[in-house]
């Protein structure tokens, strides 16, 4: 599905990535950890197509494809889905049309048929009412006077409506309660088949316990400096990144 | 043939010694403006009022009239199936126009009321008042809903520069509503140089809604005075996105209790264009409210100007007076200039203005993108949401549909 080869990353001329590879196969799910400034949230900007990031180095093959080469919108086409850490607020955009046009963006490009707006807010509600969304979120502005929880659950709402092949949650967890976290997890459970993986970036072993890796990799200054079983995230739970960090070295 | 070699304000006052003769109404008032005119001249940069929209384009000009016959009706456009009233170069056609029923319809020239406007000092309202030949009156009785009645203006290709300056005004008694679409649309060059007057009587509520369309040649300069009574509402929203030079003026002047004004407004510029939205709000009664929110969406090397000036009267307490001014720059050649002003005589009020200027933010774009929609629809997007807080109030469906449509051919041909 993804394979991430020797992949480096700069911004400003600051190296951010140092030779990243990872692979994420069909059907699996992947957690991404590590101390804060070690490069998760860029890999997935990278992935996603953000052009504020200048790679060096590397390739990055999805489904077949040279990740790298395709633009924001062809990756989002081709199946891939980042979850934002900060969902950006959109005022004057309602949400429901954001989605529609989103939805509709990516089923041309698919060569499926457009949704009309009838059969979008069919859908659309009953993605809602599977996620325990309040309706009334597809009728506001995108993520304008969202709680930190309802951004990142209209997150998860995007994730449903667009069923991507790949999703990237960067640390779509954060600041979610116990309840929130086990939805998200629903959410992610909810489309998982042998044709879709998930690199799930998170601090926190509580995301794992809903969402259970295949493998967990551990980034510490622009490197993968550990990969491992689901046991690693309880391990680092455990004794912290520091211990696991200077191990590696 | 004419060979002298004159063009600018000479140009016109040449015009009206050969017209004066043939023109209608008070010739008095006529010849004060011409002199008015021709002291003035047309308006340049040493005019406070005029530092940001320079007439030079227009100066070096020579405008010829209009051809008298409309020999083929022209294709007026995107337009609702409403009422009617066509003008052809300034020149009414009641052939092509469908009055509508509860409105009542004069020449304005024949008025005797014509020319007796507040400031007519102005050098392009004198030149209106000198060299007016046509418009339209429009009066609601009282308590009467009139509905909605499109004011459309076009001009044809005439394959040689004409100038026509017509001459409108709207009355409705106390309790009356209508709505005018007012729309302005044509080819070739061309000055269009109208004069509105709008008097809303007590309780009364006049919603103005402009699409100015003109021809990438054009030259639109509009100036309208609106008087509002105690209770009445003047809501203007004005939509600019044609002509090479365009102005729109709007003196209105709340003059009895409790009254509203809204004056928003959009420009959305492109090439070389050059758009001026000016206000001047006059707060004379107290426990009346002003709405501004204009926006300029500016590419290429357009250049935008606001200019919103709020006079609060001594008597007029209790004032609850906004204006913003926002635009998005689209292009590092795009410009937007801006002036704000209060001026307030009252110790009751309540006054707010402010402006920003910015670009497209690039992490709403990638936001937008990495949502598989394309880099120009992400920007139509953001582009209206930017639109909207102007574009909100305008509830009238029809009114919002033909902006809408307007706006959107617009964006197809910025993208093309």
């Amino acid at each position: 599905m993804l394979a991430i080869d020797n992949l480096s990353v700069s911004v400003e001329e600051k190296a951010i990535l140092r030779g990243v590879s990872l692979d994420v196969p069909n059907g699996q799910v992947h957690a991404l950890m590590g101390p804060n400034g070690s490069g998760k949230s860029t890999l997935g900007y990278v992935l996603a197509g953000n052009e504020g990031y200048a790679v060096t180095e590397g390739e990055v093959v999805f489904d077949g494809r040279n990740l790298l080469e395709m633009e924001p919108e062809e990756r989002a086409a081709a199946g891939l889905f980042l979850a934002f850490q900060a969902p950006l607020e959109l005022p004057g955009v309602n949400n429901a049309n954001f989605l529609r046009t989103a939805l509709n963006a990516v089923r041309r490009a698919r060569g499926e048929e457009e949704l009309d707006a009838p059969a979008f807010l069919r859908l659309a509600r009953a993605e809602s009412r599977r996620l325990h969304f309040p309706e009334d979120m597809l009728k506001r502005n995108v993520n304008v006077g969202f709680s930190g929880g309802e951004k990142k659950r209209n997150e998860i709402l995007q994730m449903a409506i667009l069923r991507p092949k790949l999703a990237i949650l960067d640390e779509t967890d954060s600041g979610l309660d116990i309840d929130a976290l086990r939805i998200v997890a629903e959410g992610v459970n909810a489309l998982r088949r042998p044709d879709f993986s998930a690199l799930v970036i998170t601090h926190h072993q509580r995301l794992l316990d809903h969402l259970v890796p295949d493998r967990v990799h551990v980034l510490s200054a622009g490197r993968i400096v550990r990969s491992g079983g689901p046991e690693l995230a309880r391990e680092l739970e455990r004794s912290g990144y520091a211990q696991v960090v200077a191990d590696a070295a | 043939m004419n060979t002298e070699l004159i063009s600018g304000a000479d140009a016109f006052l040449a015009r009206y010694r050969g017209l004066r003769e043939r023109l209608p109404g008070d010739r008095a008032i006529r010849d004060a403006a011409a002199e008015t005119f021709a002291a003035a001249g047309l308006p340049g940069r040493r005019d406070e009022a005029w530092r940001y929209t320079s007439l030079r384009a227009l100066a070096d000009s020579t405008f010829e009239e209009p051809l008298i016959a409309v020999s083929v009706a022209p294709d007026p456009g995107p337009m609702p199936d409403l009422p009617r009233l066509v003008l052809v170069d300034g020149r009414f056609q009641p052939d092509l126009s469908t009055p509508p029923a509860h409105v009542e319809i004069e020449g304005f020239a024949e008025r005797p009321d014509f020319g007796r406007l507040p400031d007519a000092r102005q050098p392009m309202v004198a030149l209106n008042t000198m060299l007016a030949e046509d418009g339209l009156h429009l009066h609601v009785r009282q308590g009467v809903d009139a509905g909605t009645v499109v004011l459309l203006s076009l001009a044809i290709d005439a394959h040689r520069p004409i100038a026509f300056h017509p001459r409108h005004s709207i009355h409705l008694e106390p309790g009356a509503k209508l709505t005018v679409l007012e729309i302005a649309r044509g080819q070739g060059t061309y000055l269009h140089n109208a004069v509105g007057e709008v008097a809303v009587a007590a309780g009364a509520t006049l919603t103005h809604i402009r699409l100015q369309q003109e021809s990438a040649e054009a030259f639109h300069l509009s100036t309208t005075f609106a008087e509002v009574a105690e209770r009445g509402v003047y809501d203007a929203f004005v939509l600019t996105l044609g002509a090479r030079l365009a102005r729109t003026e709007i003196h209105a002047r709340l003059k009895g209790p409790a009254g509203a004004v809204h004056l928003n407004g959009a420009q959305l510029l492109g090439g070389i264009q050059h758009g001026d939205i000016t206000t001047v709000v006059g707060h004379d009664a107290p426990n009346c409210a002003s709405r501004q929110t204009v926006k300029n969406v500016l590419s290429g090397r357009s250049r935008g100007v606001f200019q919103g000036r709020i006079e609060v009267a001594r008597a007029a307490q209790k004032t609850d007076g906004y204006q913003m001014n926002q635009a998005l720059l689209l292009s590092p050649q795009a410009e937007i200039d801006c002036k704000p002003q209060l001026e307030i005589y009252a110790d009751d009020v309540k006054c707010s203005h402010g402006a920003t200027v910015g670009e497209l933010d690039p992490d709403q774009m990638f936001y937008l993108r990495s949502r598989g929609i394309s880099e120009e629809a992400a920007r139509a997007i953001l582009v209206r949401a930017f639109l909207a807080e102007a574009m909100d109030p305008v509830t009238d469906e029809v009114a919002r549909d033909l902006l809408e449509g307007a706006i959107e051919t617009w964006w197809e041909a910025q993208a093309a």
